[in-house]
């Protein structure tokens, strides 16, 4: 088997604008491995509008938004295998993989970038009681059912959870002839954007039901009832506040994971909050050499972000090799901290010598804010307090720091972002 | 004198908007925080327009469907026009990105355009 | 006109067909599901047990030990995973601490091997992770883990190979006994003639016994639900964790399985239906209360997917495996609850012998005695790997990718004897679709495999026969197959 500087698993938009970044920065010596049978990872399935507003500035569907990377990288000459399931990636950044062509076999690689993307939350994971009948799909899943195989789920339909895959959905499918009954959403606000909302239920005249749930699943065979009940503050269902509708299908859109198999076999270390590696400014894990890009690292709402965050990922992988594959020094490394309303921040740490002249760090809240502060601290002193009108779960946050703010505070040990009243 | 709520859609924060009309004219719009409301409102009252994403039918390719789109915008009331004649068109492979599937869709003057490639089987 | 006809292809059914499968003899399943396994043998604690909780003198206890010592050798036959993880009775309460004496000396008399109560220490430094509370435990390590499907699979397919004939979504819907001396059996699949009956139906039994005698059985469904955990947590307790039994049964249990995840449960809930295998909040609720009360700080949002079974109880807890009174040649193999799945080779074994005694039967001499199971691709070396794709290119295929099953293994199931015909039959053979992420990622993968494969369209293929469909028509208005 051929050898490789950089090997990228996941050929999503996250690998591809990976490996774009990285042969642009001068590596010749990439491969993408992609376990589906073509490169554009869920954005093939994702067929609505809405893509690449940021990147191109023109409003793309899901596949004309992956063919645009795609086409790169096979402009570019960039390496890559299809139907091929990475098993393995050792901490010597070894990666194993297998197809039918090539069987099993193993690259050493220089860096690893990982961009495995994320998956959904299924229905066990929701301990939603009930039977467990046909009938009841994760929203993506029913996703590549109709879009890819062009294959209707059924005709009535519940859909639980209002995430952006969930109100899609409910669209596509009202579009294919089916009746989207009800939207039900356990939180008080819909993780969705607005604009979702309005074009995929409210179009459609589908009711969204926030602070409910599903309490009980009817049908042994096939789906044939789902019960939905109001919650309380404690997001547990109020007696009598049950109300059940007749369906064929469930469908499940209640969070996406991070998928991360790989890398904690590998020894990547991983945040709790965000199910994802936990990186420095280079987006490279605590093993180095090993980057993280896309959802596989924290999940993003818009495909842009990704991609852009992905060429980071790229360009700092060719570097390192370029610098000589040298482990990251440990000193000047500031601390980022997120609190009081921030739930997280990508990155974690800041190497101030490694960082660019501008640093995106990317976080977002854990409720809705109106008329709040997006605060950042150096150490103990307030430099950032920027009034937002709204600040919502469900949209990525973000700060720029300038390279030169850091390196003036010497001594700086932490930067901390958090969500103010006042 | 008529008056319409929207939520818009420039935000998370979806102001719930209440346009007044009268004969078709927009007279006033409220309850947004920002000109981005009423930029919207003016244009979802009078004038609305999606795009629409479905599939098509493929024959001879690689797949079964291409994805498929409204090369611009069409009049909302028009959507399940449209979607009934992409659910009748059928194309032959291959298919390219931007190719045109369906000339005039639903008689809006749009075309529905490919929106992935489709190689021959 | 068969010998023999066996009702119901679970657990118990299938270790009657494979057993009678050795004689000369005649033998058809006839199981109203599509696929073997459907019902109590699929969702229970695929525990092996080891025998100390059943009534000195029982049936249960005799048969429970007995399958117990015969399932290392039926494992080896069949080529099915089995582990004897050994067990332990825990014990909370300083003031119940007799109760695992008592327990103790009634598995002694049972005849299970090796017993020993455990000091608070002991047990704490074989389980870490029990609670704090812990005040001794009974320790048995014959206790063991099983996977109940490849169990009933195995002895199914073997017994298939051996000459018995399975009749898959064949429900039986009236017994009578002819005047050519026959059993007539009537089923939704036309009408089925056989010198002797085996009723075992499962929570079905007391329906079909009640064909046939006036002396009426009553079988309770008792329902257990269960929550099973990720992989990742699998290692969290090693032994099966058991409270001290109640009345209602063996309580909840917290156990690795045999495949690496941990199960935690059942509950014990009456409900008089016998479809009822639908979980509630309640009992999903009660079964992480009860099982943290001897394992501490449970990873419940490890959970990924939670279910309900129905044990066959009879009022007198007791297995019934003899011959009807007022029905001769017809035979209950009934109220088979806990411990029927660890009794299971002896109960196959049990009537067998009888069937053997009353009808004279002889021993084949092609009798094939093992099963080769589906070729697993999991930690096998590089050069093994390469070794199988060579030979077919299907092993390279990832179709799984959380429990990593090739498409070379779904073939494999697809294709052995009383092959998988639905995403639950591949399922259960494989494992693909039983990861974290519960079938999301492989569901469309494994569509496309049956659909090639067995020539059933899309709409045609179901999660697990019936009317479990997963997809209703083409999009567009097409027609399938057109």
């Amino acid at each position: 088997m051929k050898t490789y500087d950089i090997v990228i698993v996941g050929g999503g938009p996250a690998g591809l604008a990976a490996a774009v970044a990285a042969k642009e920065a001068g590596n010749d010596s990439i491969l993408i491995l992609e376990r589906d049978h073509e490169l554009g990872g869920i954005l093939n399935q994702c067929i609505h509008n809405g893509f690449g507003l940021h990147t191109f500035k023109e409003e793309l569907t899901g596949p004309e938004y992956a063919y645009r990377f795609i086409k790169q990288v096979l402009d570019l000459g960039i390496e890559y295998k299809l139907n091929t399931m990475v098993m393995d990636i050792a901490e010597d950044k070894t990666v194993t993989a297998m197809n039918r062509e090539d069987g099993m076999f193993q690259i050493p690689a220089k860096a690893v970038i990982l961009a495995m993307g994320c998956r959904e939350r299924p229905r066990g994971a929701l301990n939603i009681p009930g039977y467990r009948p046909a009938g009841i799909f994760s929203a993506g899943t029913a996703q590549r059912l109709v879009n890819i195989e062009g294959y209707m789920p059924g005709r009535e339909v519940v859909i639980l959870g209002s995430g952006d895959i969930g109100l899609i959905m409910a669209r596509r499918m009202t579009l294919e002839g089916a009746k989207v009954k009800v939207v039900a959403e356990l939180m008080p606000y819909s993780g969705g954007l607005k604009r979702n909302i309005v074009q995929c239920l409210d179009d459609y005249g589908i009711p969204l039901k926030l602070s409910h749930t599903v309490v009980d699943i009817e049908g042994k065979e096939h789906v044939t009832a789902v019960t939905i009940a109001e919650v309380g503050p404690d997001r547990k269902p109020i007696p009598g506040t049950e109300e059940r509708y007749t369906c064929d299908t469930l469908l499940l859109s209640c969070g996406l994971i991070p998928e991360n198999e790989l890398s904690r076999a590998a020894g990547v270390s991983m945040s709790p909050i965000t199910s994802g590696p936990v990186v420095n400014e280079s987006l490279e894990t605590n093993i180095p050499g090993v980057f993280a890009c896309g959802n596989v690292l924290h999940v993003h709402d818009l495909v842009d972000y990704v991609s852009e965050e992905a060429k980071r990922a790229g360009q700092n992988a060719v570097k390192y090799i370029n610098d000589g594959c040298k482990k990251a020094e440990n000193d000047n490394v500031i601390e980022l901290v997120a609190t009081e309303g921030a739930r997280y921040t990508v990155p974690s740490t800041i190497n101030v010598d490694r960082m660019d002249d501008l640093l995106t760090v990317r976080f977002r809240v854990g409720d809705v804010y109106k008329d709040s502060f997006v605060s950042v601290y150096f150490d103990d002193e307030r430099v950032m307090h920027n009034k937002k009108r709204i600040i919502a779960p469900g949209e990525m946050e973000q700060i720029i720091l300038k390279k030169t703010q850091l390196t003036e505070k010497a001594g700086l040990k932490k930067i901390t972002v958090k969500i103010e009243k006042e | 004198m008529e008056t319409r709520e929207l939520t818009c859609i420039g935000c998370p924060m979806g102001c719930m908007l209440t346009v007044t009309m009268d004969k078709g004219e927009v007279i006033e719009v409220k309850g947004n925080t920002c000109p981005k409301g009423d930029i919207y409102a003016r244009k979802e009252v009078v004038n609305p327009t999606r795009i629409v994403t479905s599939t098509v039918k493929i024959t001879g390719g690689d797949k079964e469907r291409v994805s498929c789109k409204t090369e611009s915008d069409i009049p909302k009331a028009k959507i399940f026009e449209v979607m009934k004649d992409i659910d009748a068109a059928v194309v032959a492979a291959p298919a390219q990105i931007g190719d045109v599937l369906i000339e005039n869709v639903a008689g809006t003057g749009v075309n529905v355009i490919a929106t992935r490639n489709v190689a021959k089987a | 006109m068969y010998d023999v006809i066996v009702i119901g292809a679970g657990v118990s059914g299938c270790a009657v067909a494979r057993q009678l499968s050795r004689y000369d003899v005649n033998v058809c399943v006839l199981e109203k599901c599509e696929d073997v396994c459907e019902g109590t043998s699929k969702a229970n604690s695929a525990i092996v047990h080891a025998g100390f909780d059943a009534d000195e003198g029982s049936l249960m206890a005799k048969l429970n030990v007995k399958g117990n010592a015969m399932m290392d050798d039926l494992a080896k036959d069949l080529d099915i995973p089995f582990k004897r993880n050994g067990s332990m009775v825990v014990c909370i309460h300083k003031e119940e601490l007799d109760g695992l004496k008592t327990l103790y000396e009634r598995g002694v008399k049972n005849g299970v091997p090796g017993l020993k109560i455990l000091t608070r220490e002991e047990a704490l430094e074989m389980e870490p992770n029990l609670s704090d509370n812990v005040e001794g435990a009974l320790f048995a390590p014959t206790g063991g883990i099983i996977c109940p499907f490849e169990l009933t699979i195995a002895m199914a397919e073997n017994a298939n190979v051996n000459g018995v004939e399975f009749r898959f979504n064949t429900r039986v819907e009236d017994i009578k006994k002819g005047e050519d001396g026959l059993w007539h059996l009537r089923t939704n699949n036309g009408e089925y003639t056989a010198k002797y009956v085996v009723n075992a139906a499962g929570v079905y039994a007391d329906k079909i016994h009640n064909m046939v005698s006036e002396d009426k059985m009553h079988i309770i469904e008792r329902r257990g639900d269960y929550c099973l955990l990720d992989k990742e947590v699998g290692g969290y307790v090693s032994h099966t964790i058991f409270p001290q039994p109640t009345k209602y049964g063996k309580g909840v249990l917290v156990t690795p399985t045999v495949h690496g995840n941990l199960l935690i449960g059942p509950t014990a809930i009456d409900i008089e239906n016998k479809e009822g295998t639908a979980t509630t909040a309640q009992g999903l609720n009660e079964v992480q209360a009860k099982a943290s009360e001897n394992v501490k700080n449970l990873p419940m949002r490890n959970v990924i997917t939670s279910f309900a079974g129905l044990r066959a109880h009879l009022e007198r807890h007791e297995f019934v495996i003899e011959e009807v009174k007022d029905a001769p040649c017809f035979i209950d193999v009934a109220g088979i609850e806990s411990p029927g799945l660890s009794a299971s080779p002896a109960i196959g074994e049990m009537v067998a012998d009888m069937l053997k005694d009353k009808m004279g039967l002889k021993e084949k001499e092609n009798f094939i005695s093992t099963r080769k199971g589906i070729t697993r691709t999991e930690g096998l070396s590089i050069e093994e790997m390469n070794e199988l794709i060579k030979k077919n290119p299907a092993y390279g295929t990832i179709v799984c990718r959380c429990e990593s099953i090739t498409e070379g293994e779904i073939l494999d199931a697809i294709h052995r004897p009383l092959g998988a015909r639905s995403l639950d039959g591949v399922k259960r053979r494989t494992r693909a679709g039983m990861g974290r992420c519960q079938a999301g990622f492989c569901s469309p993968r494994t569509m496309e495999i049956l659909n090639r494969e067995l020539g059933l369209t899309y709409e045609e293929i179901t999660k697990s026969g019936g009317k479990s469909n997963i997809v209703i028509e083409r999009t567009k208005g097409e027609v399938s197959g057109s």
